[in-house]
């Protein structure tokens, strides 16, 4: 766990024009270049000129809606994406120091893919991949794929017992993909290719392993047609809002994206996946607790709460979220996110409720208050994001030590 | 009227997971590291190729029960490789392998369109279909489709992903701050389909890129293959890279067009060619002879011989003569995961040309196998190739040349240096990009933005 005086580790999810509705009406935003490569150029590269240890890029199978449960049909809000895994790989090469991490959804999608093209951004980003897997509980997005249909869940019945049972489900299965996901990682050894002339042989085949996983939804043979990334294994993240949710960061990721609304809750969360790591045996490692915040920021608070004000009006309605939203200055933000450092958080992923406004405020406004108070780094100290993470290059499970 | 002078097309084919590619050649380089797949597209652009073009297979090759090890083995995944090097590429198109089998349309339909905006309208994709159970093991469905059924599930993915990518014309988003509209069409992306592979509906969530879709390619050479081509595809990559097949095979393809109502100018065909350039043509042939040894070591050769045989042949010497046993008969039980060995349909014959051969050209076991693997497609000094490339393109043997070069990355640079500017002098090659999209590259016409009858309300009549 973290101590209060430990560096604090910041991220920001990308995602359109920025989390609030009414962010593409905004002066400075870009609305339609959403779909050009410069538009997430320009974007990342100025988290990483905030020294930010990784962007997330959210994404989905399905077209963006107001409503949790159904498609909806309106033409005064952000709609259509590009894959997330693509839109960072063709962030990578243009990019140094900072940590791409897109969104998978694994409800509908096959492990093997998603483990190369993983692994392979891994490789085009030298060491700064990792995944943000998401399961996909929509009736409609499962309605594109044909192959299972899904029950329409709605708000109501979220505290059914046989959707409850559904939603176990599916994080059950999300945690058999990530097993085979780090599996696939592992399955070629580092020094797997090995182009010994003498004997013909590019590589030595005793150090590709078969992962043979057998489960209820999928088995995979492997090995991965990919070799072992650079990191060994990239970053596996996920976000929870409790229950079935947080025994899946706590056995299966390496950063869990978590939603309190103080600094109580952050403690309680943050001890609540600790025991529930140490339950699965996992105690020893470092499982990142991160907590997410949207964030309206400004130079003066009032102006910040002015904004977030005129945002509403567009949009039509108070904004909400599963976050705490905060609304202030990059200071007063620093402030929350410190005591809540202190209570048990690792680091942060912002949700800037504007694009490029709030990202700005974060690198502009934020990091260097943190860096003032020694919370934040002045430099990238690792070429990986394991790296920035402080987490080790792991060991390969199939190598004979 | 004499004809008109053809413009050659040519693409770059990174080395490959066979024996073409030569790893233990000290110029060879990662087959995995970006910078290997980054310097091969620049020296493709630098060239002013068409595209660059990436295979694919999904589950490592095996022989005899094991992983095989003799060749090239491991490559990244092609979406994701193609992405990255849109970032270091202005013009080249990006060319991918993926399979319709082991994928679902709505997903490789938004990759694909995700590629092509991510590129500025520069993705092509080469619909290749799969059979085997043994790749099949790697997926959730299993795969396994009886050949016959190979074609179907592909025509009817690539229906289906033309209409989610159809489900966009190109006009929907206004993004106008002012009034508040982001989307011109509240029904955009729009899909139902139903056949008996496919059921999916809803709505596609990538706005339409700028090529429309990616370019087709399409690399089978069935009848079934060809007609599926001659269907939809916007080129095929094929294997006849000799003057008499490829004459044979593009005027059998290009014949077809008209059947599905196309003219001949849309539907290219590249067919796969590898080269060996020296300063004369006598040391180009003397290199290609070297090339051809190092692509078949002692070892590849009792591989190749094993799957012909289709038995173990471990022990078998590989500087003396063929095996005295025959071949077994059947279903090729030796080698799994691998395209070629299906084409043995009579091994027991082959066999028997083959130790003819060997007896009257006095050859071992391994100059045997390097003999029938076969020359290289273009053998000379740059003046012979560009020469040789030039006369196939003119009468007819293909539109261009999609160039496999056997060493990564280098092995494209003495074609880029020598061979492309003979070409470019001839006036048949083009001196800069004229245009900034594959399909522009190709001379292929822009798609016409779709109908819209996407939407319900269209489709009966209501005004939106």
């Amino acid at each position: 766990m973290p101590d209060s005086s430990t560096p604090i580790h910041l991220a920001v999810a990308l995602d359109g024009a920025g989390w609030h509705p009414a962010a593409w009406r905004e002066a400075d935003a870009r609305p339609a270049e959403l779909f050009d490569a410069g538009y997430w150029a320009d974007l990342v590269a100025e988290a990483e000129r905030g020294l930010l240890d990784f962007v997330t890029v959210e994404d989905s199978l399905g077209l963006q809606s107001d409503d949790h449960f159904d498609p909806d049909y309106r033409t005064d809000r952000v709609r259509g994406r590009l894959d997330a895994v693509l839109i960072a790989a063709r962030i990578a090469p243009r990019t140094r120091g900072i940590g791409l991490v897109p969104t998978a959804t694994v409800t509908q999608t096959e492990p093997f893919h998603v483990s190369k093209s993983i692994a392979t951004l891994d490789y085009v980003s030298t060491g700064r991949a990792g995944v943000r897997v998401q399961i996909s509980a929509r009736h409609d997005v499962a309605a594109h794929f044909g192959r299972r249909a899904l029950p329409r869940l709605s708000a109501g019945a979220i505290n059914d017992p046989a959707v409850q049972q559904q939603v176990n489900e599916y994080f059950t299965e999300a945690a058999d993909y990530v097993e085979v996901l780090r599996r696939l990682w592992d399955s070629w050894e580092d020094d797997a290719e090995i182009r010994d002339v003498a004997t013909g042989r590019f590589i030595d085949r005793d150090k590709l392993h078969y992962i043979d996983f057998e489960g209820r939804w999928f088995s995979v043979k492997g090995p991965s047609i990919t070799p072992r990334p650079p990191q060994g294994q990239p970053i596996v993240a996920a976000l929870g809002h409790g229950g079935v949710s947080y025994q899946f960061i706590a056995s299966s990721t390496d950063v869990g994206f978590v939603t309190p609304h103080d600094a109580t809750q952050a403690a309680d969360i943050a001890v609540e996946i600790g025991a529930l790591q140490r339950a699965v045996g996992r105690g020893e490692d470092s499982v990142h607790i991160f907590g997410d915040l949207v964030v309206f920021l400004d130079g003066e608070s009032k102006a910040a709460h002015a904004r977030r004000g005129r945002l509403d009006d567009l949009a039509g309605a108070e904004y909400r979220s599963d976050a705490a939203i905060f609304v202030g200055t990059p200071a007063e933000l620093a402030d929350v996110l410190q005591e809540w450092h202190a209570a048990g958080l690792s680091g942060f992923r912002l949700r800037p409720a504007t694009l490029p406004h709030d990202l700005i405020q974060i690198t502009e406004g934020l990091a260097p208050e943190l860096r003032r108070r020694g919370l934040f780094r002045t430099g990238y100290e690792a070429a990986t994001l394991r790296g920035l993470l402080g987490l080790p290059r792991p060991a390969n499970r199939y190598a004979i030590a | 009227m004499s004809k008109p002078i053809k413009q050659i097309h040519l693409a770059a084919h990174f080395p490959g997971v066979n024996n073409t590619t030569v790893w233990s050649d000290p110029a060879g380089g990662s087959h995995i590291d970006f910078s290997s797949f980054a310097q091969f597209a620049q020296t493709a652009e630098r060239g002013k190729f068409d595209f660059l073009f990436l295979a694919e297979g999904l589950r490592l090759r095996e022989q005899n029960g094991q992983i095989y090890d003799l060749d090239v083995v491991g490559r990244p995944d092609t979406f994701t490789v193609l992405a990255a090097l849109a970032a270091v590429t202005d013009r080249v198109g990006l060319t991918g392998t993926i399979n319709s089998t082991f994928n679902e349309p709505y997903e490789v339909a938004r990759q694909f369109a995700s590629l092509d905006h991510l590129s500025g309208g520069r993705a092509a994709w080469n619909v290749v279909t799969s059979w085997d159970a043994f790749t099949g093991e790697n997926f959730r469905r299993g795969g396994f489709l009886a050949e016959d059924q190979r074609y179907d599930r592909a025509r009817t993915f690539l229906q289906t992903t033309q209409e989610l990518f159809d489900s966009w014309r190109g006009d929907e988003i206004v993004a106008d701050k002012e009034s508040g509209v982001f989307l011109s069409n509240p029904h955009a992306g729009e899909f139902a389909h139903k056949d008996a592979h496919f059921d999916i509906h809803g709505r596609f969530n990538v706005p339409r890129s700028p090529q429309g879709r990616p370019v087709i390619f399409q690399a089978g050479d069935s009848d079934q293959g060809r007609d599926f081509a001659a269907h939809g595809a916007d080129a095929i990559f094929s294997r006849h890279s000799t003057l008499g097949a490829g004459q044979e095979f593009y005027e059998d393809v290009k014949g077809r067009l008209a059947r599905y109502g196309r003219r001949r100018d849309e539907l290219l065909i590249l067919p796969a060619a590898t080269f060996v350039i020296g300063d004369t043509d006598a040391e180009a042939e003397e290199i290609a002879r070297e090339v051809r040894l190092a692509q078949v070591s002692p070892q590849t050769a009792i591989k190749f011989l094993e799957q012909l045989w289709n038995r173990d042949l471990s022990d078998h010497d590989p500087d003396g003569p063929l095996p005295s046993v025959d071949p077994v008969v059947g279903e090729n039980t030796i080698s799994r995961g691998r395209a070629s060995v299906r084409m043995f349909r009579d091994s027991i014959a082959i066999a028997n040309e083959w130790r003819a051969k060997a007896e009257a050209e006095n050859l071992t076991t391994r100059e045997l196998i390097v003999e029938v693997m076969g020359r290289q497609s273009f053998v000379g000094s740059a003046q012979t190739v560009a020469a040789t490339i030039n006369d196939f393109v003119q009468a007819d043997a293909s539109d261009g040349f999609i160039l496999v070069p056997h060493i990564t990355p280098g092995g494209l640079d003495p074609f880029v240096d020598h061979v492309v500017p003979l070409l470019q002098e001839r006036g048949v090659f083009r001196a800069d990009y004229t245009g900034t999209t594959l399909r522009d590259h190709l001379g292929l016409a822009p798609l016409p933005a779709p109908r819209r009858s996407a939407s319900p309300d269209a489709a009966t009549g209501v005004a939106s």
